[in-house]
């Protein structure tokens, strides 16, 4: 296994005349919680449907979890991870059926399901709950369910957009430290949010201005290069720069 | 009379019960802002006050009208900007508007002072069908339309989210300039860091209010002592901070983590106890809304 799970070189998206994702390039490296800000409008989405293998770039190269971004997009998808705020879970099936679901959706043999879903239950101390409707967990557990799916056939790097818009503070730091958890595991996670603070909590982040990656780094050297106090200091000087809007 | 009121008002869908005996008032020319997370019952209440639906129990005025028997002369009063985009897709941009002064029976041109400082930022893109704007521009359309006939309050469900960290910034200055005009706006957020550019602020969780006050009050009602924690490995220290004697509660907090101590905490003691975990330094910190947030779930 190679340590840079993700990696693409001057990838770029173009609608017509509109170049939505503008020459992109950067590694992502095994066990980092990498934090993809931008403005409304950046061109963060088109990016991550590239990433995630929904769509294929126009030009550029590069791979992820070990596949060719300009061809094996089916192959992206089936070894990577996804989680959103808006789609995670089936309300109306079990815990244990939204786990065999999705266990089933990325080709996991039946002996393979039982296992993980054994042991997901398990990890989470869900065992009681196994039968249990998704709808009538509390949002916290929901949450956690929900990213213990994305990560049932233990992918490479597991994309989280925006996966704690709406949350209460509680929960939404819940997730957070789960989030860690996974990443000292060995977990790539690729993450993107609109709170400010959970961009202090990534490994390194990346800011995206009007379709081009403006800046790359650490949190901390971040602040430093624009000799701000917080990361959400940062983003506005960057994002004030921003010629197109949404 | 103030310009809401708000009394032991509650509603249940089934057997959810989303809000639960809240009261709370808001005054004359007031930014009010509930803050709180998805599920905190914000979108109920805003449909009962712009009269969309009935309470269970209790009761509620807006501009001195009663919620129930004055609906009619309720909805020609407010403003609602809803949570979801509501104005019509395949209408141009100006049609909307046109729409919107027709319903209340005004004309754009009366109202234009008002929305104008807001309406010009899109008026450059007129012709263009409403569903085809980017979402800042809806967002400025659907003000523009929620103000077409003077309302005395306006109503504006979480219009910043899923917005990004500037235009939410420019969002609320306007929303500044709509209350210099002398217009009542309730709006709700669950970013706590917009708290403070309300007067007063009520935080929601769970269908019930937690605390009201203006966001200074807010803090200042922190009782605790409040450090902020950091070391090399941020995650081993959460676990190990958790641990230590005096220590309430310890969670993540941007770049460091808030710690609450209780009365038996000393700094120099726990400096010692976590002397093996590289680069502990340990600062006092000033809480802020969300630190209150938290204390008041936890409890």
């Amino acid at each position: 296994m190679s340590d840079v799970v993700i990696s693409v070189r001057d990838l770029t998206k173009r609608f017509g005349d509109f170049t939505a994702v503008d020459r992109i390039s950067f590694d992502v490296r095994r066990g980092e919680i990498f934090g993809f800000l931008g403005a409304n409008g950046a061109g963060k989405t088109t990016a991550m449907r590239m990433l995630c293998g929904l769509s294929y770039p126009t030009s550029g190269s590069g791979t992820v979890a070990g596949y060719d971004v300009m061809l094996e997009g089916e192959q992206i998808k089936r070894h990577i991870g996804y989680m959103s705020q808006r789609f995670s879970l089936y309300n109306n099936l079990t815990v244990w059926e939204n786990i065999r679901l999705f266990a089933g959706i990325y080709g996991l043999s039946k002996k393979q399901t039982e296992e993980r879903s054994a042991e997901v239950l398990e990890r989470l101390n869900f065992s009681s709950e196994r039968n249990t409707l998704v709808g009538s967990l509390p949002l916290g557990w929901k949450q956690k369910l929900s990213f213990a799916i994305a990560t049932v056939h233990r992918p490479e790097v597991v994309f989280l957009d925006e996966p704690t818009g709406g949350v209460d503070p509680v929960t939404r730091r819940q997730f957070w430290e789960m989030i860690y958890e996974a990443a000292e595991g060995g977990t790539t996670i690729f993450v993107t949010t609109h709170y400010m603070d959970e961009a202090e909590y990534c490994s390194r982040v990346s800011i995206m201005v009007d379709g081009e990656v403006r800046a790359l780094d650490t949190p901390a050297r971040l602040k430093q290069q624009f000799a701000a106090e917080s990361m959400d200091e940062v983003f506005r000087t960057l994002a004030r720069g921003a010629q197109r809007g949404e | 009379m103030s310009a809401i009121d708000v009394h032991s008002l509650s509603k249940s869908y089934g057997k959810v019960r989303a809000l639960d005996g809240v009261s709370f008032a808001v005054e004359h020319g007031e930014l009010f802002g509930l803050i709180g997370p998805d599920g905190a019952g914000k979108t109920t209440l805003f449909r009962l006050l712009t009269t969309l639906i009935n309470p269970d129990e209790g009761s509620a005025t807006v501009d001195g009208l009663d919620i129930e028997k004055d609906y009619l002369s309720i909805r020609k009063r407010v403003g609602y900007m809803p949570g979801r985009f509501s104005l019509y897709p395949d209408l141009s941009v100006e049609e909307n508007l046109q729409f919107f002064a027709a319903l209340f029976g005004v004309t754009v041109e009366e109202s234009y002072d008002l929305i104008a400082p807001i309406y010009k930022q899109i008026e450059p893109f007129r012709t263009r069908r409403a569903g085809k704007l980017s979402g800042g521009m809806k967002q400025k359309l659907a003000l523009s339309c929620a103000l077409i006939h003077r309302p005395s309050v306006l109503f504006l469900d979480e219009p910043t989210t899923g917005v990004d960290a500037v235009s939410r910034s420019e969002f609320w200055d306007m929303l500044a300039d709509l209350k210099e005009r002398g217009i009542t706006i309730l709006v709700s957020t669950p970013y706590m860091d917009e708290a403070k550019r309300c007067d007063r602020i009520a935080l929601c969780n769970e269908g019930r209010i937690l605390g009201i006050d203006t966001p200074t009050g807010i803090v200042q009602g922190f009782d605790k002592p409040l450090y902020s924690i950091s070391a090399k490995n941020m995650f081993a220290l959460l676990e190990r901070a958790r641990r230590e004697e005096g220590v309430e509660d310890c969670y993540p907090f941007g770049e460091k983590h808030h710690l609450v101590a209780s009365a038996g905490f000393d700094e120099e003691r726990f400096k010692a106890a976590l002397a093996d975990v590289e680069g502990v330094e340990i600062v006092s910190a000033e809480p802020t809304i969300e630190d209150m947030f938290i204390k008041l779930m936890r409890r």
